[in-house]
């Protein structure tokens, strides 16, 4: 283990199980991670059993499935999953399509127009019921619902949280 | 087409060869099963109501029948990934297992990397290299995109790469696709050519030479290196395999290929190879319309 106490940007550390065994000051805890894709989109926690997370640069969660000894020096480990160390967490586009199947909480289901429009970054108008911030947007694809990506839903506008670089314009 | 007049004396055909040499290539894709399967893939395409054709000797290889083959929801939802059909064998005959250590020395842009993971469940450690950290942020892109999670990438000259960093000493397979001077991507890039010499090809042996016998080195006894290139020079395939059948502990083993292909060579320019290098396969444009390729692979022996 680490004997820093501070965040090291150039480098991977293994997120300490919980608090207890926490040392670098703000580092979010494996059991804070896996907590919050269970509370707020009910993915079983079990999915994560098999993997471990990891922080490089102040709040950028990793999630990787193979061998590392921490702390380690490399260009990636796995895939960033989560953005931390601010108010509210926000997971990425790509972890939310890796594993957004398994979300029953906080997933908005989209008809073919809004998924498009989502697809490209817009924000759009829609009606939602549920809690206000970071949602998983979804839409159907071969009979089942399929996650696009990250939307912020506030005063009734879901606003499409998609990367410049995965911005496609769908039209189909 | 100038340089191809060389490979005359070697290729059945020479004629059609050069014929598919100048036939521009589909839009080939990989259905990626980390995101979803080979059924669900098909049918968000037939709803998308994009055409396609699957290849005979891999039901996960695609070609599309549309231009744009990364606009697609299939594409956006990472369920396929833009990948030349013969460009998907290596990672095949490779054959990494579930919970292996696996070595791609030459990753980037990270199509066979994120192969691999998938052919692994994306379940052990691929540590997906390059030396190019400009191409690196490529390979990290579509690693994300794929939903690769079983990916450690580095950033180093694979032919003195060090293992210090993980704490594992040796990989169970390892991937050489070497950097080549590419004469098979004419299809794709009908400038392959314009700076073809021979001085080139022998520079680049040199260095597929170091990376295949770190590869070997890096790689456990009993385990599998697999070499591959898209070019046809003799100097840069069998000729580096030889090499390392001279240099290191290893030997060239058959494998199944469902497409095909003819034989590695035995002699080329005066030079006589070991008579296993016929166990390598050559794939010509011509015989799957395809672009070109070489794969060899060994076994480690101590």
């Amino acid at each position: 283990m680490s004997d820093d106490e501070t965040n090291d940007g150039q480098r991977f550390d293994r997120l300490p199980a919980t608090d207890a065994e926490r040392t670098v000051e703000g580092r979010a805890t494996r059991a804070e991670v896996v907590d919050y894709f269970t509370d707020r989109f009910g993915i079983p926690p079990e999915t994560f059993d098999d993997y471990t997370f990891w922080e490089k640069g102040a709040g950028k969660i990793w999630i990787y499935s193979g061998d590392a000894p921490t702390p380690i020096e490399i260009e990636a480990i796995g895939m960033t999953c989560l953005r931390t160390r601010q108010e509210h967490w926000k997971p990425t586009t790509d972890f939310v399509q890796r594993v957004g199947r398994e979300a029953s909480d906080c997933v908005i289901k989209l008809d073919r127009e809004q998924a498009q429009r989502f697809a490209t970054g817009e924000d759009q108008d829609l009606e939602w019921d549920g809690d206000w911030g970071y949602l998983i947007a979804a839409h159907e694809v071969a009979g089942e619902l399929e996650p696009i990506g990250i939307g912020l839903y506030v005063h009734g506008e879901l606003r499409s949280m998609v990367p410049k670089g995965r911005q496609r314009d769908l039209e189909s | 087409m100038e340089p191809f007049e060389r490979y005359r004396s070697i290729i059945d055909d020479f004629d059609a060869f050069l014929a598919a040499c100048k036939r521009p290539l589909g839009n080939a894709v990989r259905i990626n099963t980390i995101k979803t399967t080979v059924e669900r893939t098909l049918t968000a395409l037939d709803e998308e109501g994009v055409d396609y054709e699957q290849a005979d000797w891999n039901p996960r290889v695609l070609t599309l029948e549309t231009d744009s083959p990364g606009s697609t929801w299939a594409s956006f939802h990472g369920f396929t990934h833009g990948q030349e059909e013969v460009s998907a064998v290596p990672a095949v005959v490779l054959d990494p297992q579930p919970g292996e250590r696996i070595w791609d020395s030459c990753a980037a842009p990270g199509s066979k990397a994120t192969q691999l993971a998938a052919l692994m469940d994306d379940r052990g450690t691929v540590v997906a290299n390059d030396n190019n950290l400009g191409r690196i942020s490529a390979l990290r892109f579509n690693a994300e995109r794929l939903g690769a999670t079983s990916l450690a990438v580095t950033n180093e000259d694979a032919r003195n790469y060090s293992l210090n960093r993980f704490d594992f000493d040796a990989f169970d397979r390892t991937l050489v696709d070497a950097p080549c001077s590419c004469e098979g991507t004419i299809r794709k890039n009908p400038d392959a050519l314009d700076n073809w010499s021979e001085g080139h090809l022998s520079s680049v042996a040199g260095i597929q030479k170091g990376i295949i016998r770190r590869a070997i080195q890096a790689t456990r006894e009993g385990g599998t290196v697999v070499y591959s290139t898209c070019t046809f020079a003799p100097e840069e395939n069998e000729a580096v395999v030889q090499h390392a059948l001279e240099t290191e502990s290893c030997r060239v083993v058959d494998f199944d290929l469902g497409l095909e292909h003819s034989s590695g060579l035995t002699e080329w320019d005066g030079e006589t190879y070991d008579s296993s290098l016929e166990k390598a396969a050559r794939i010509y444009p011509h015989q799957n319309d395809t672009g070109g390729f070489f794969v060899a692979k060994l076994e480690v022996t101590a």
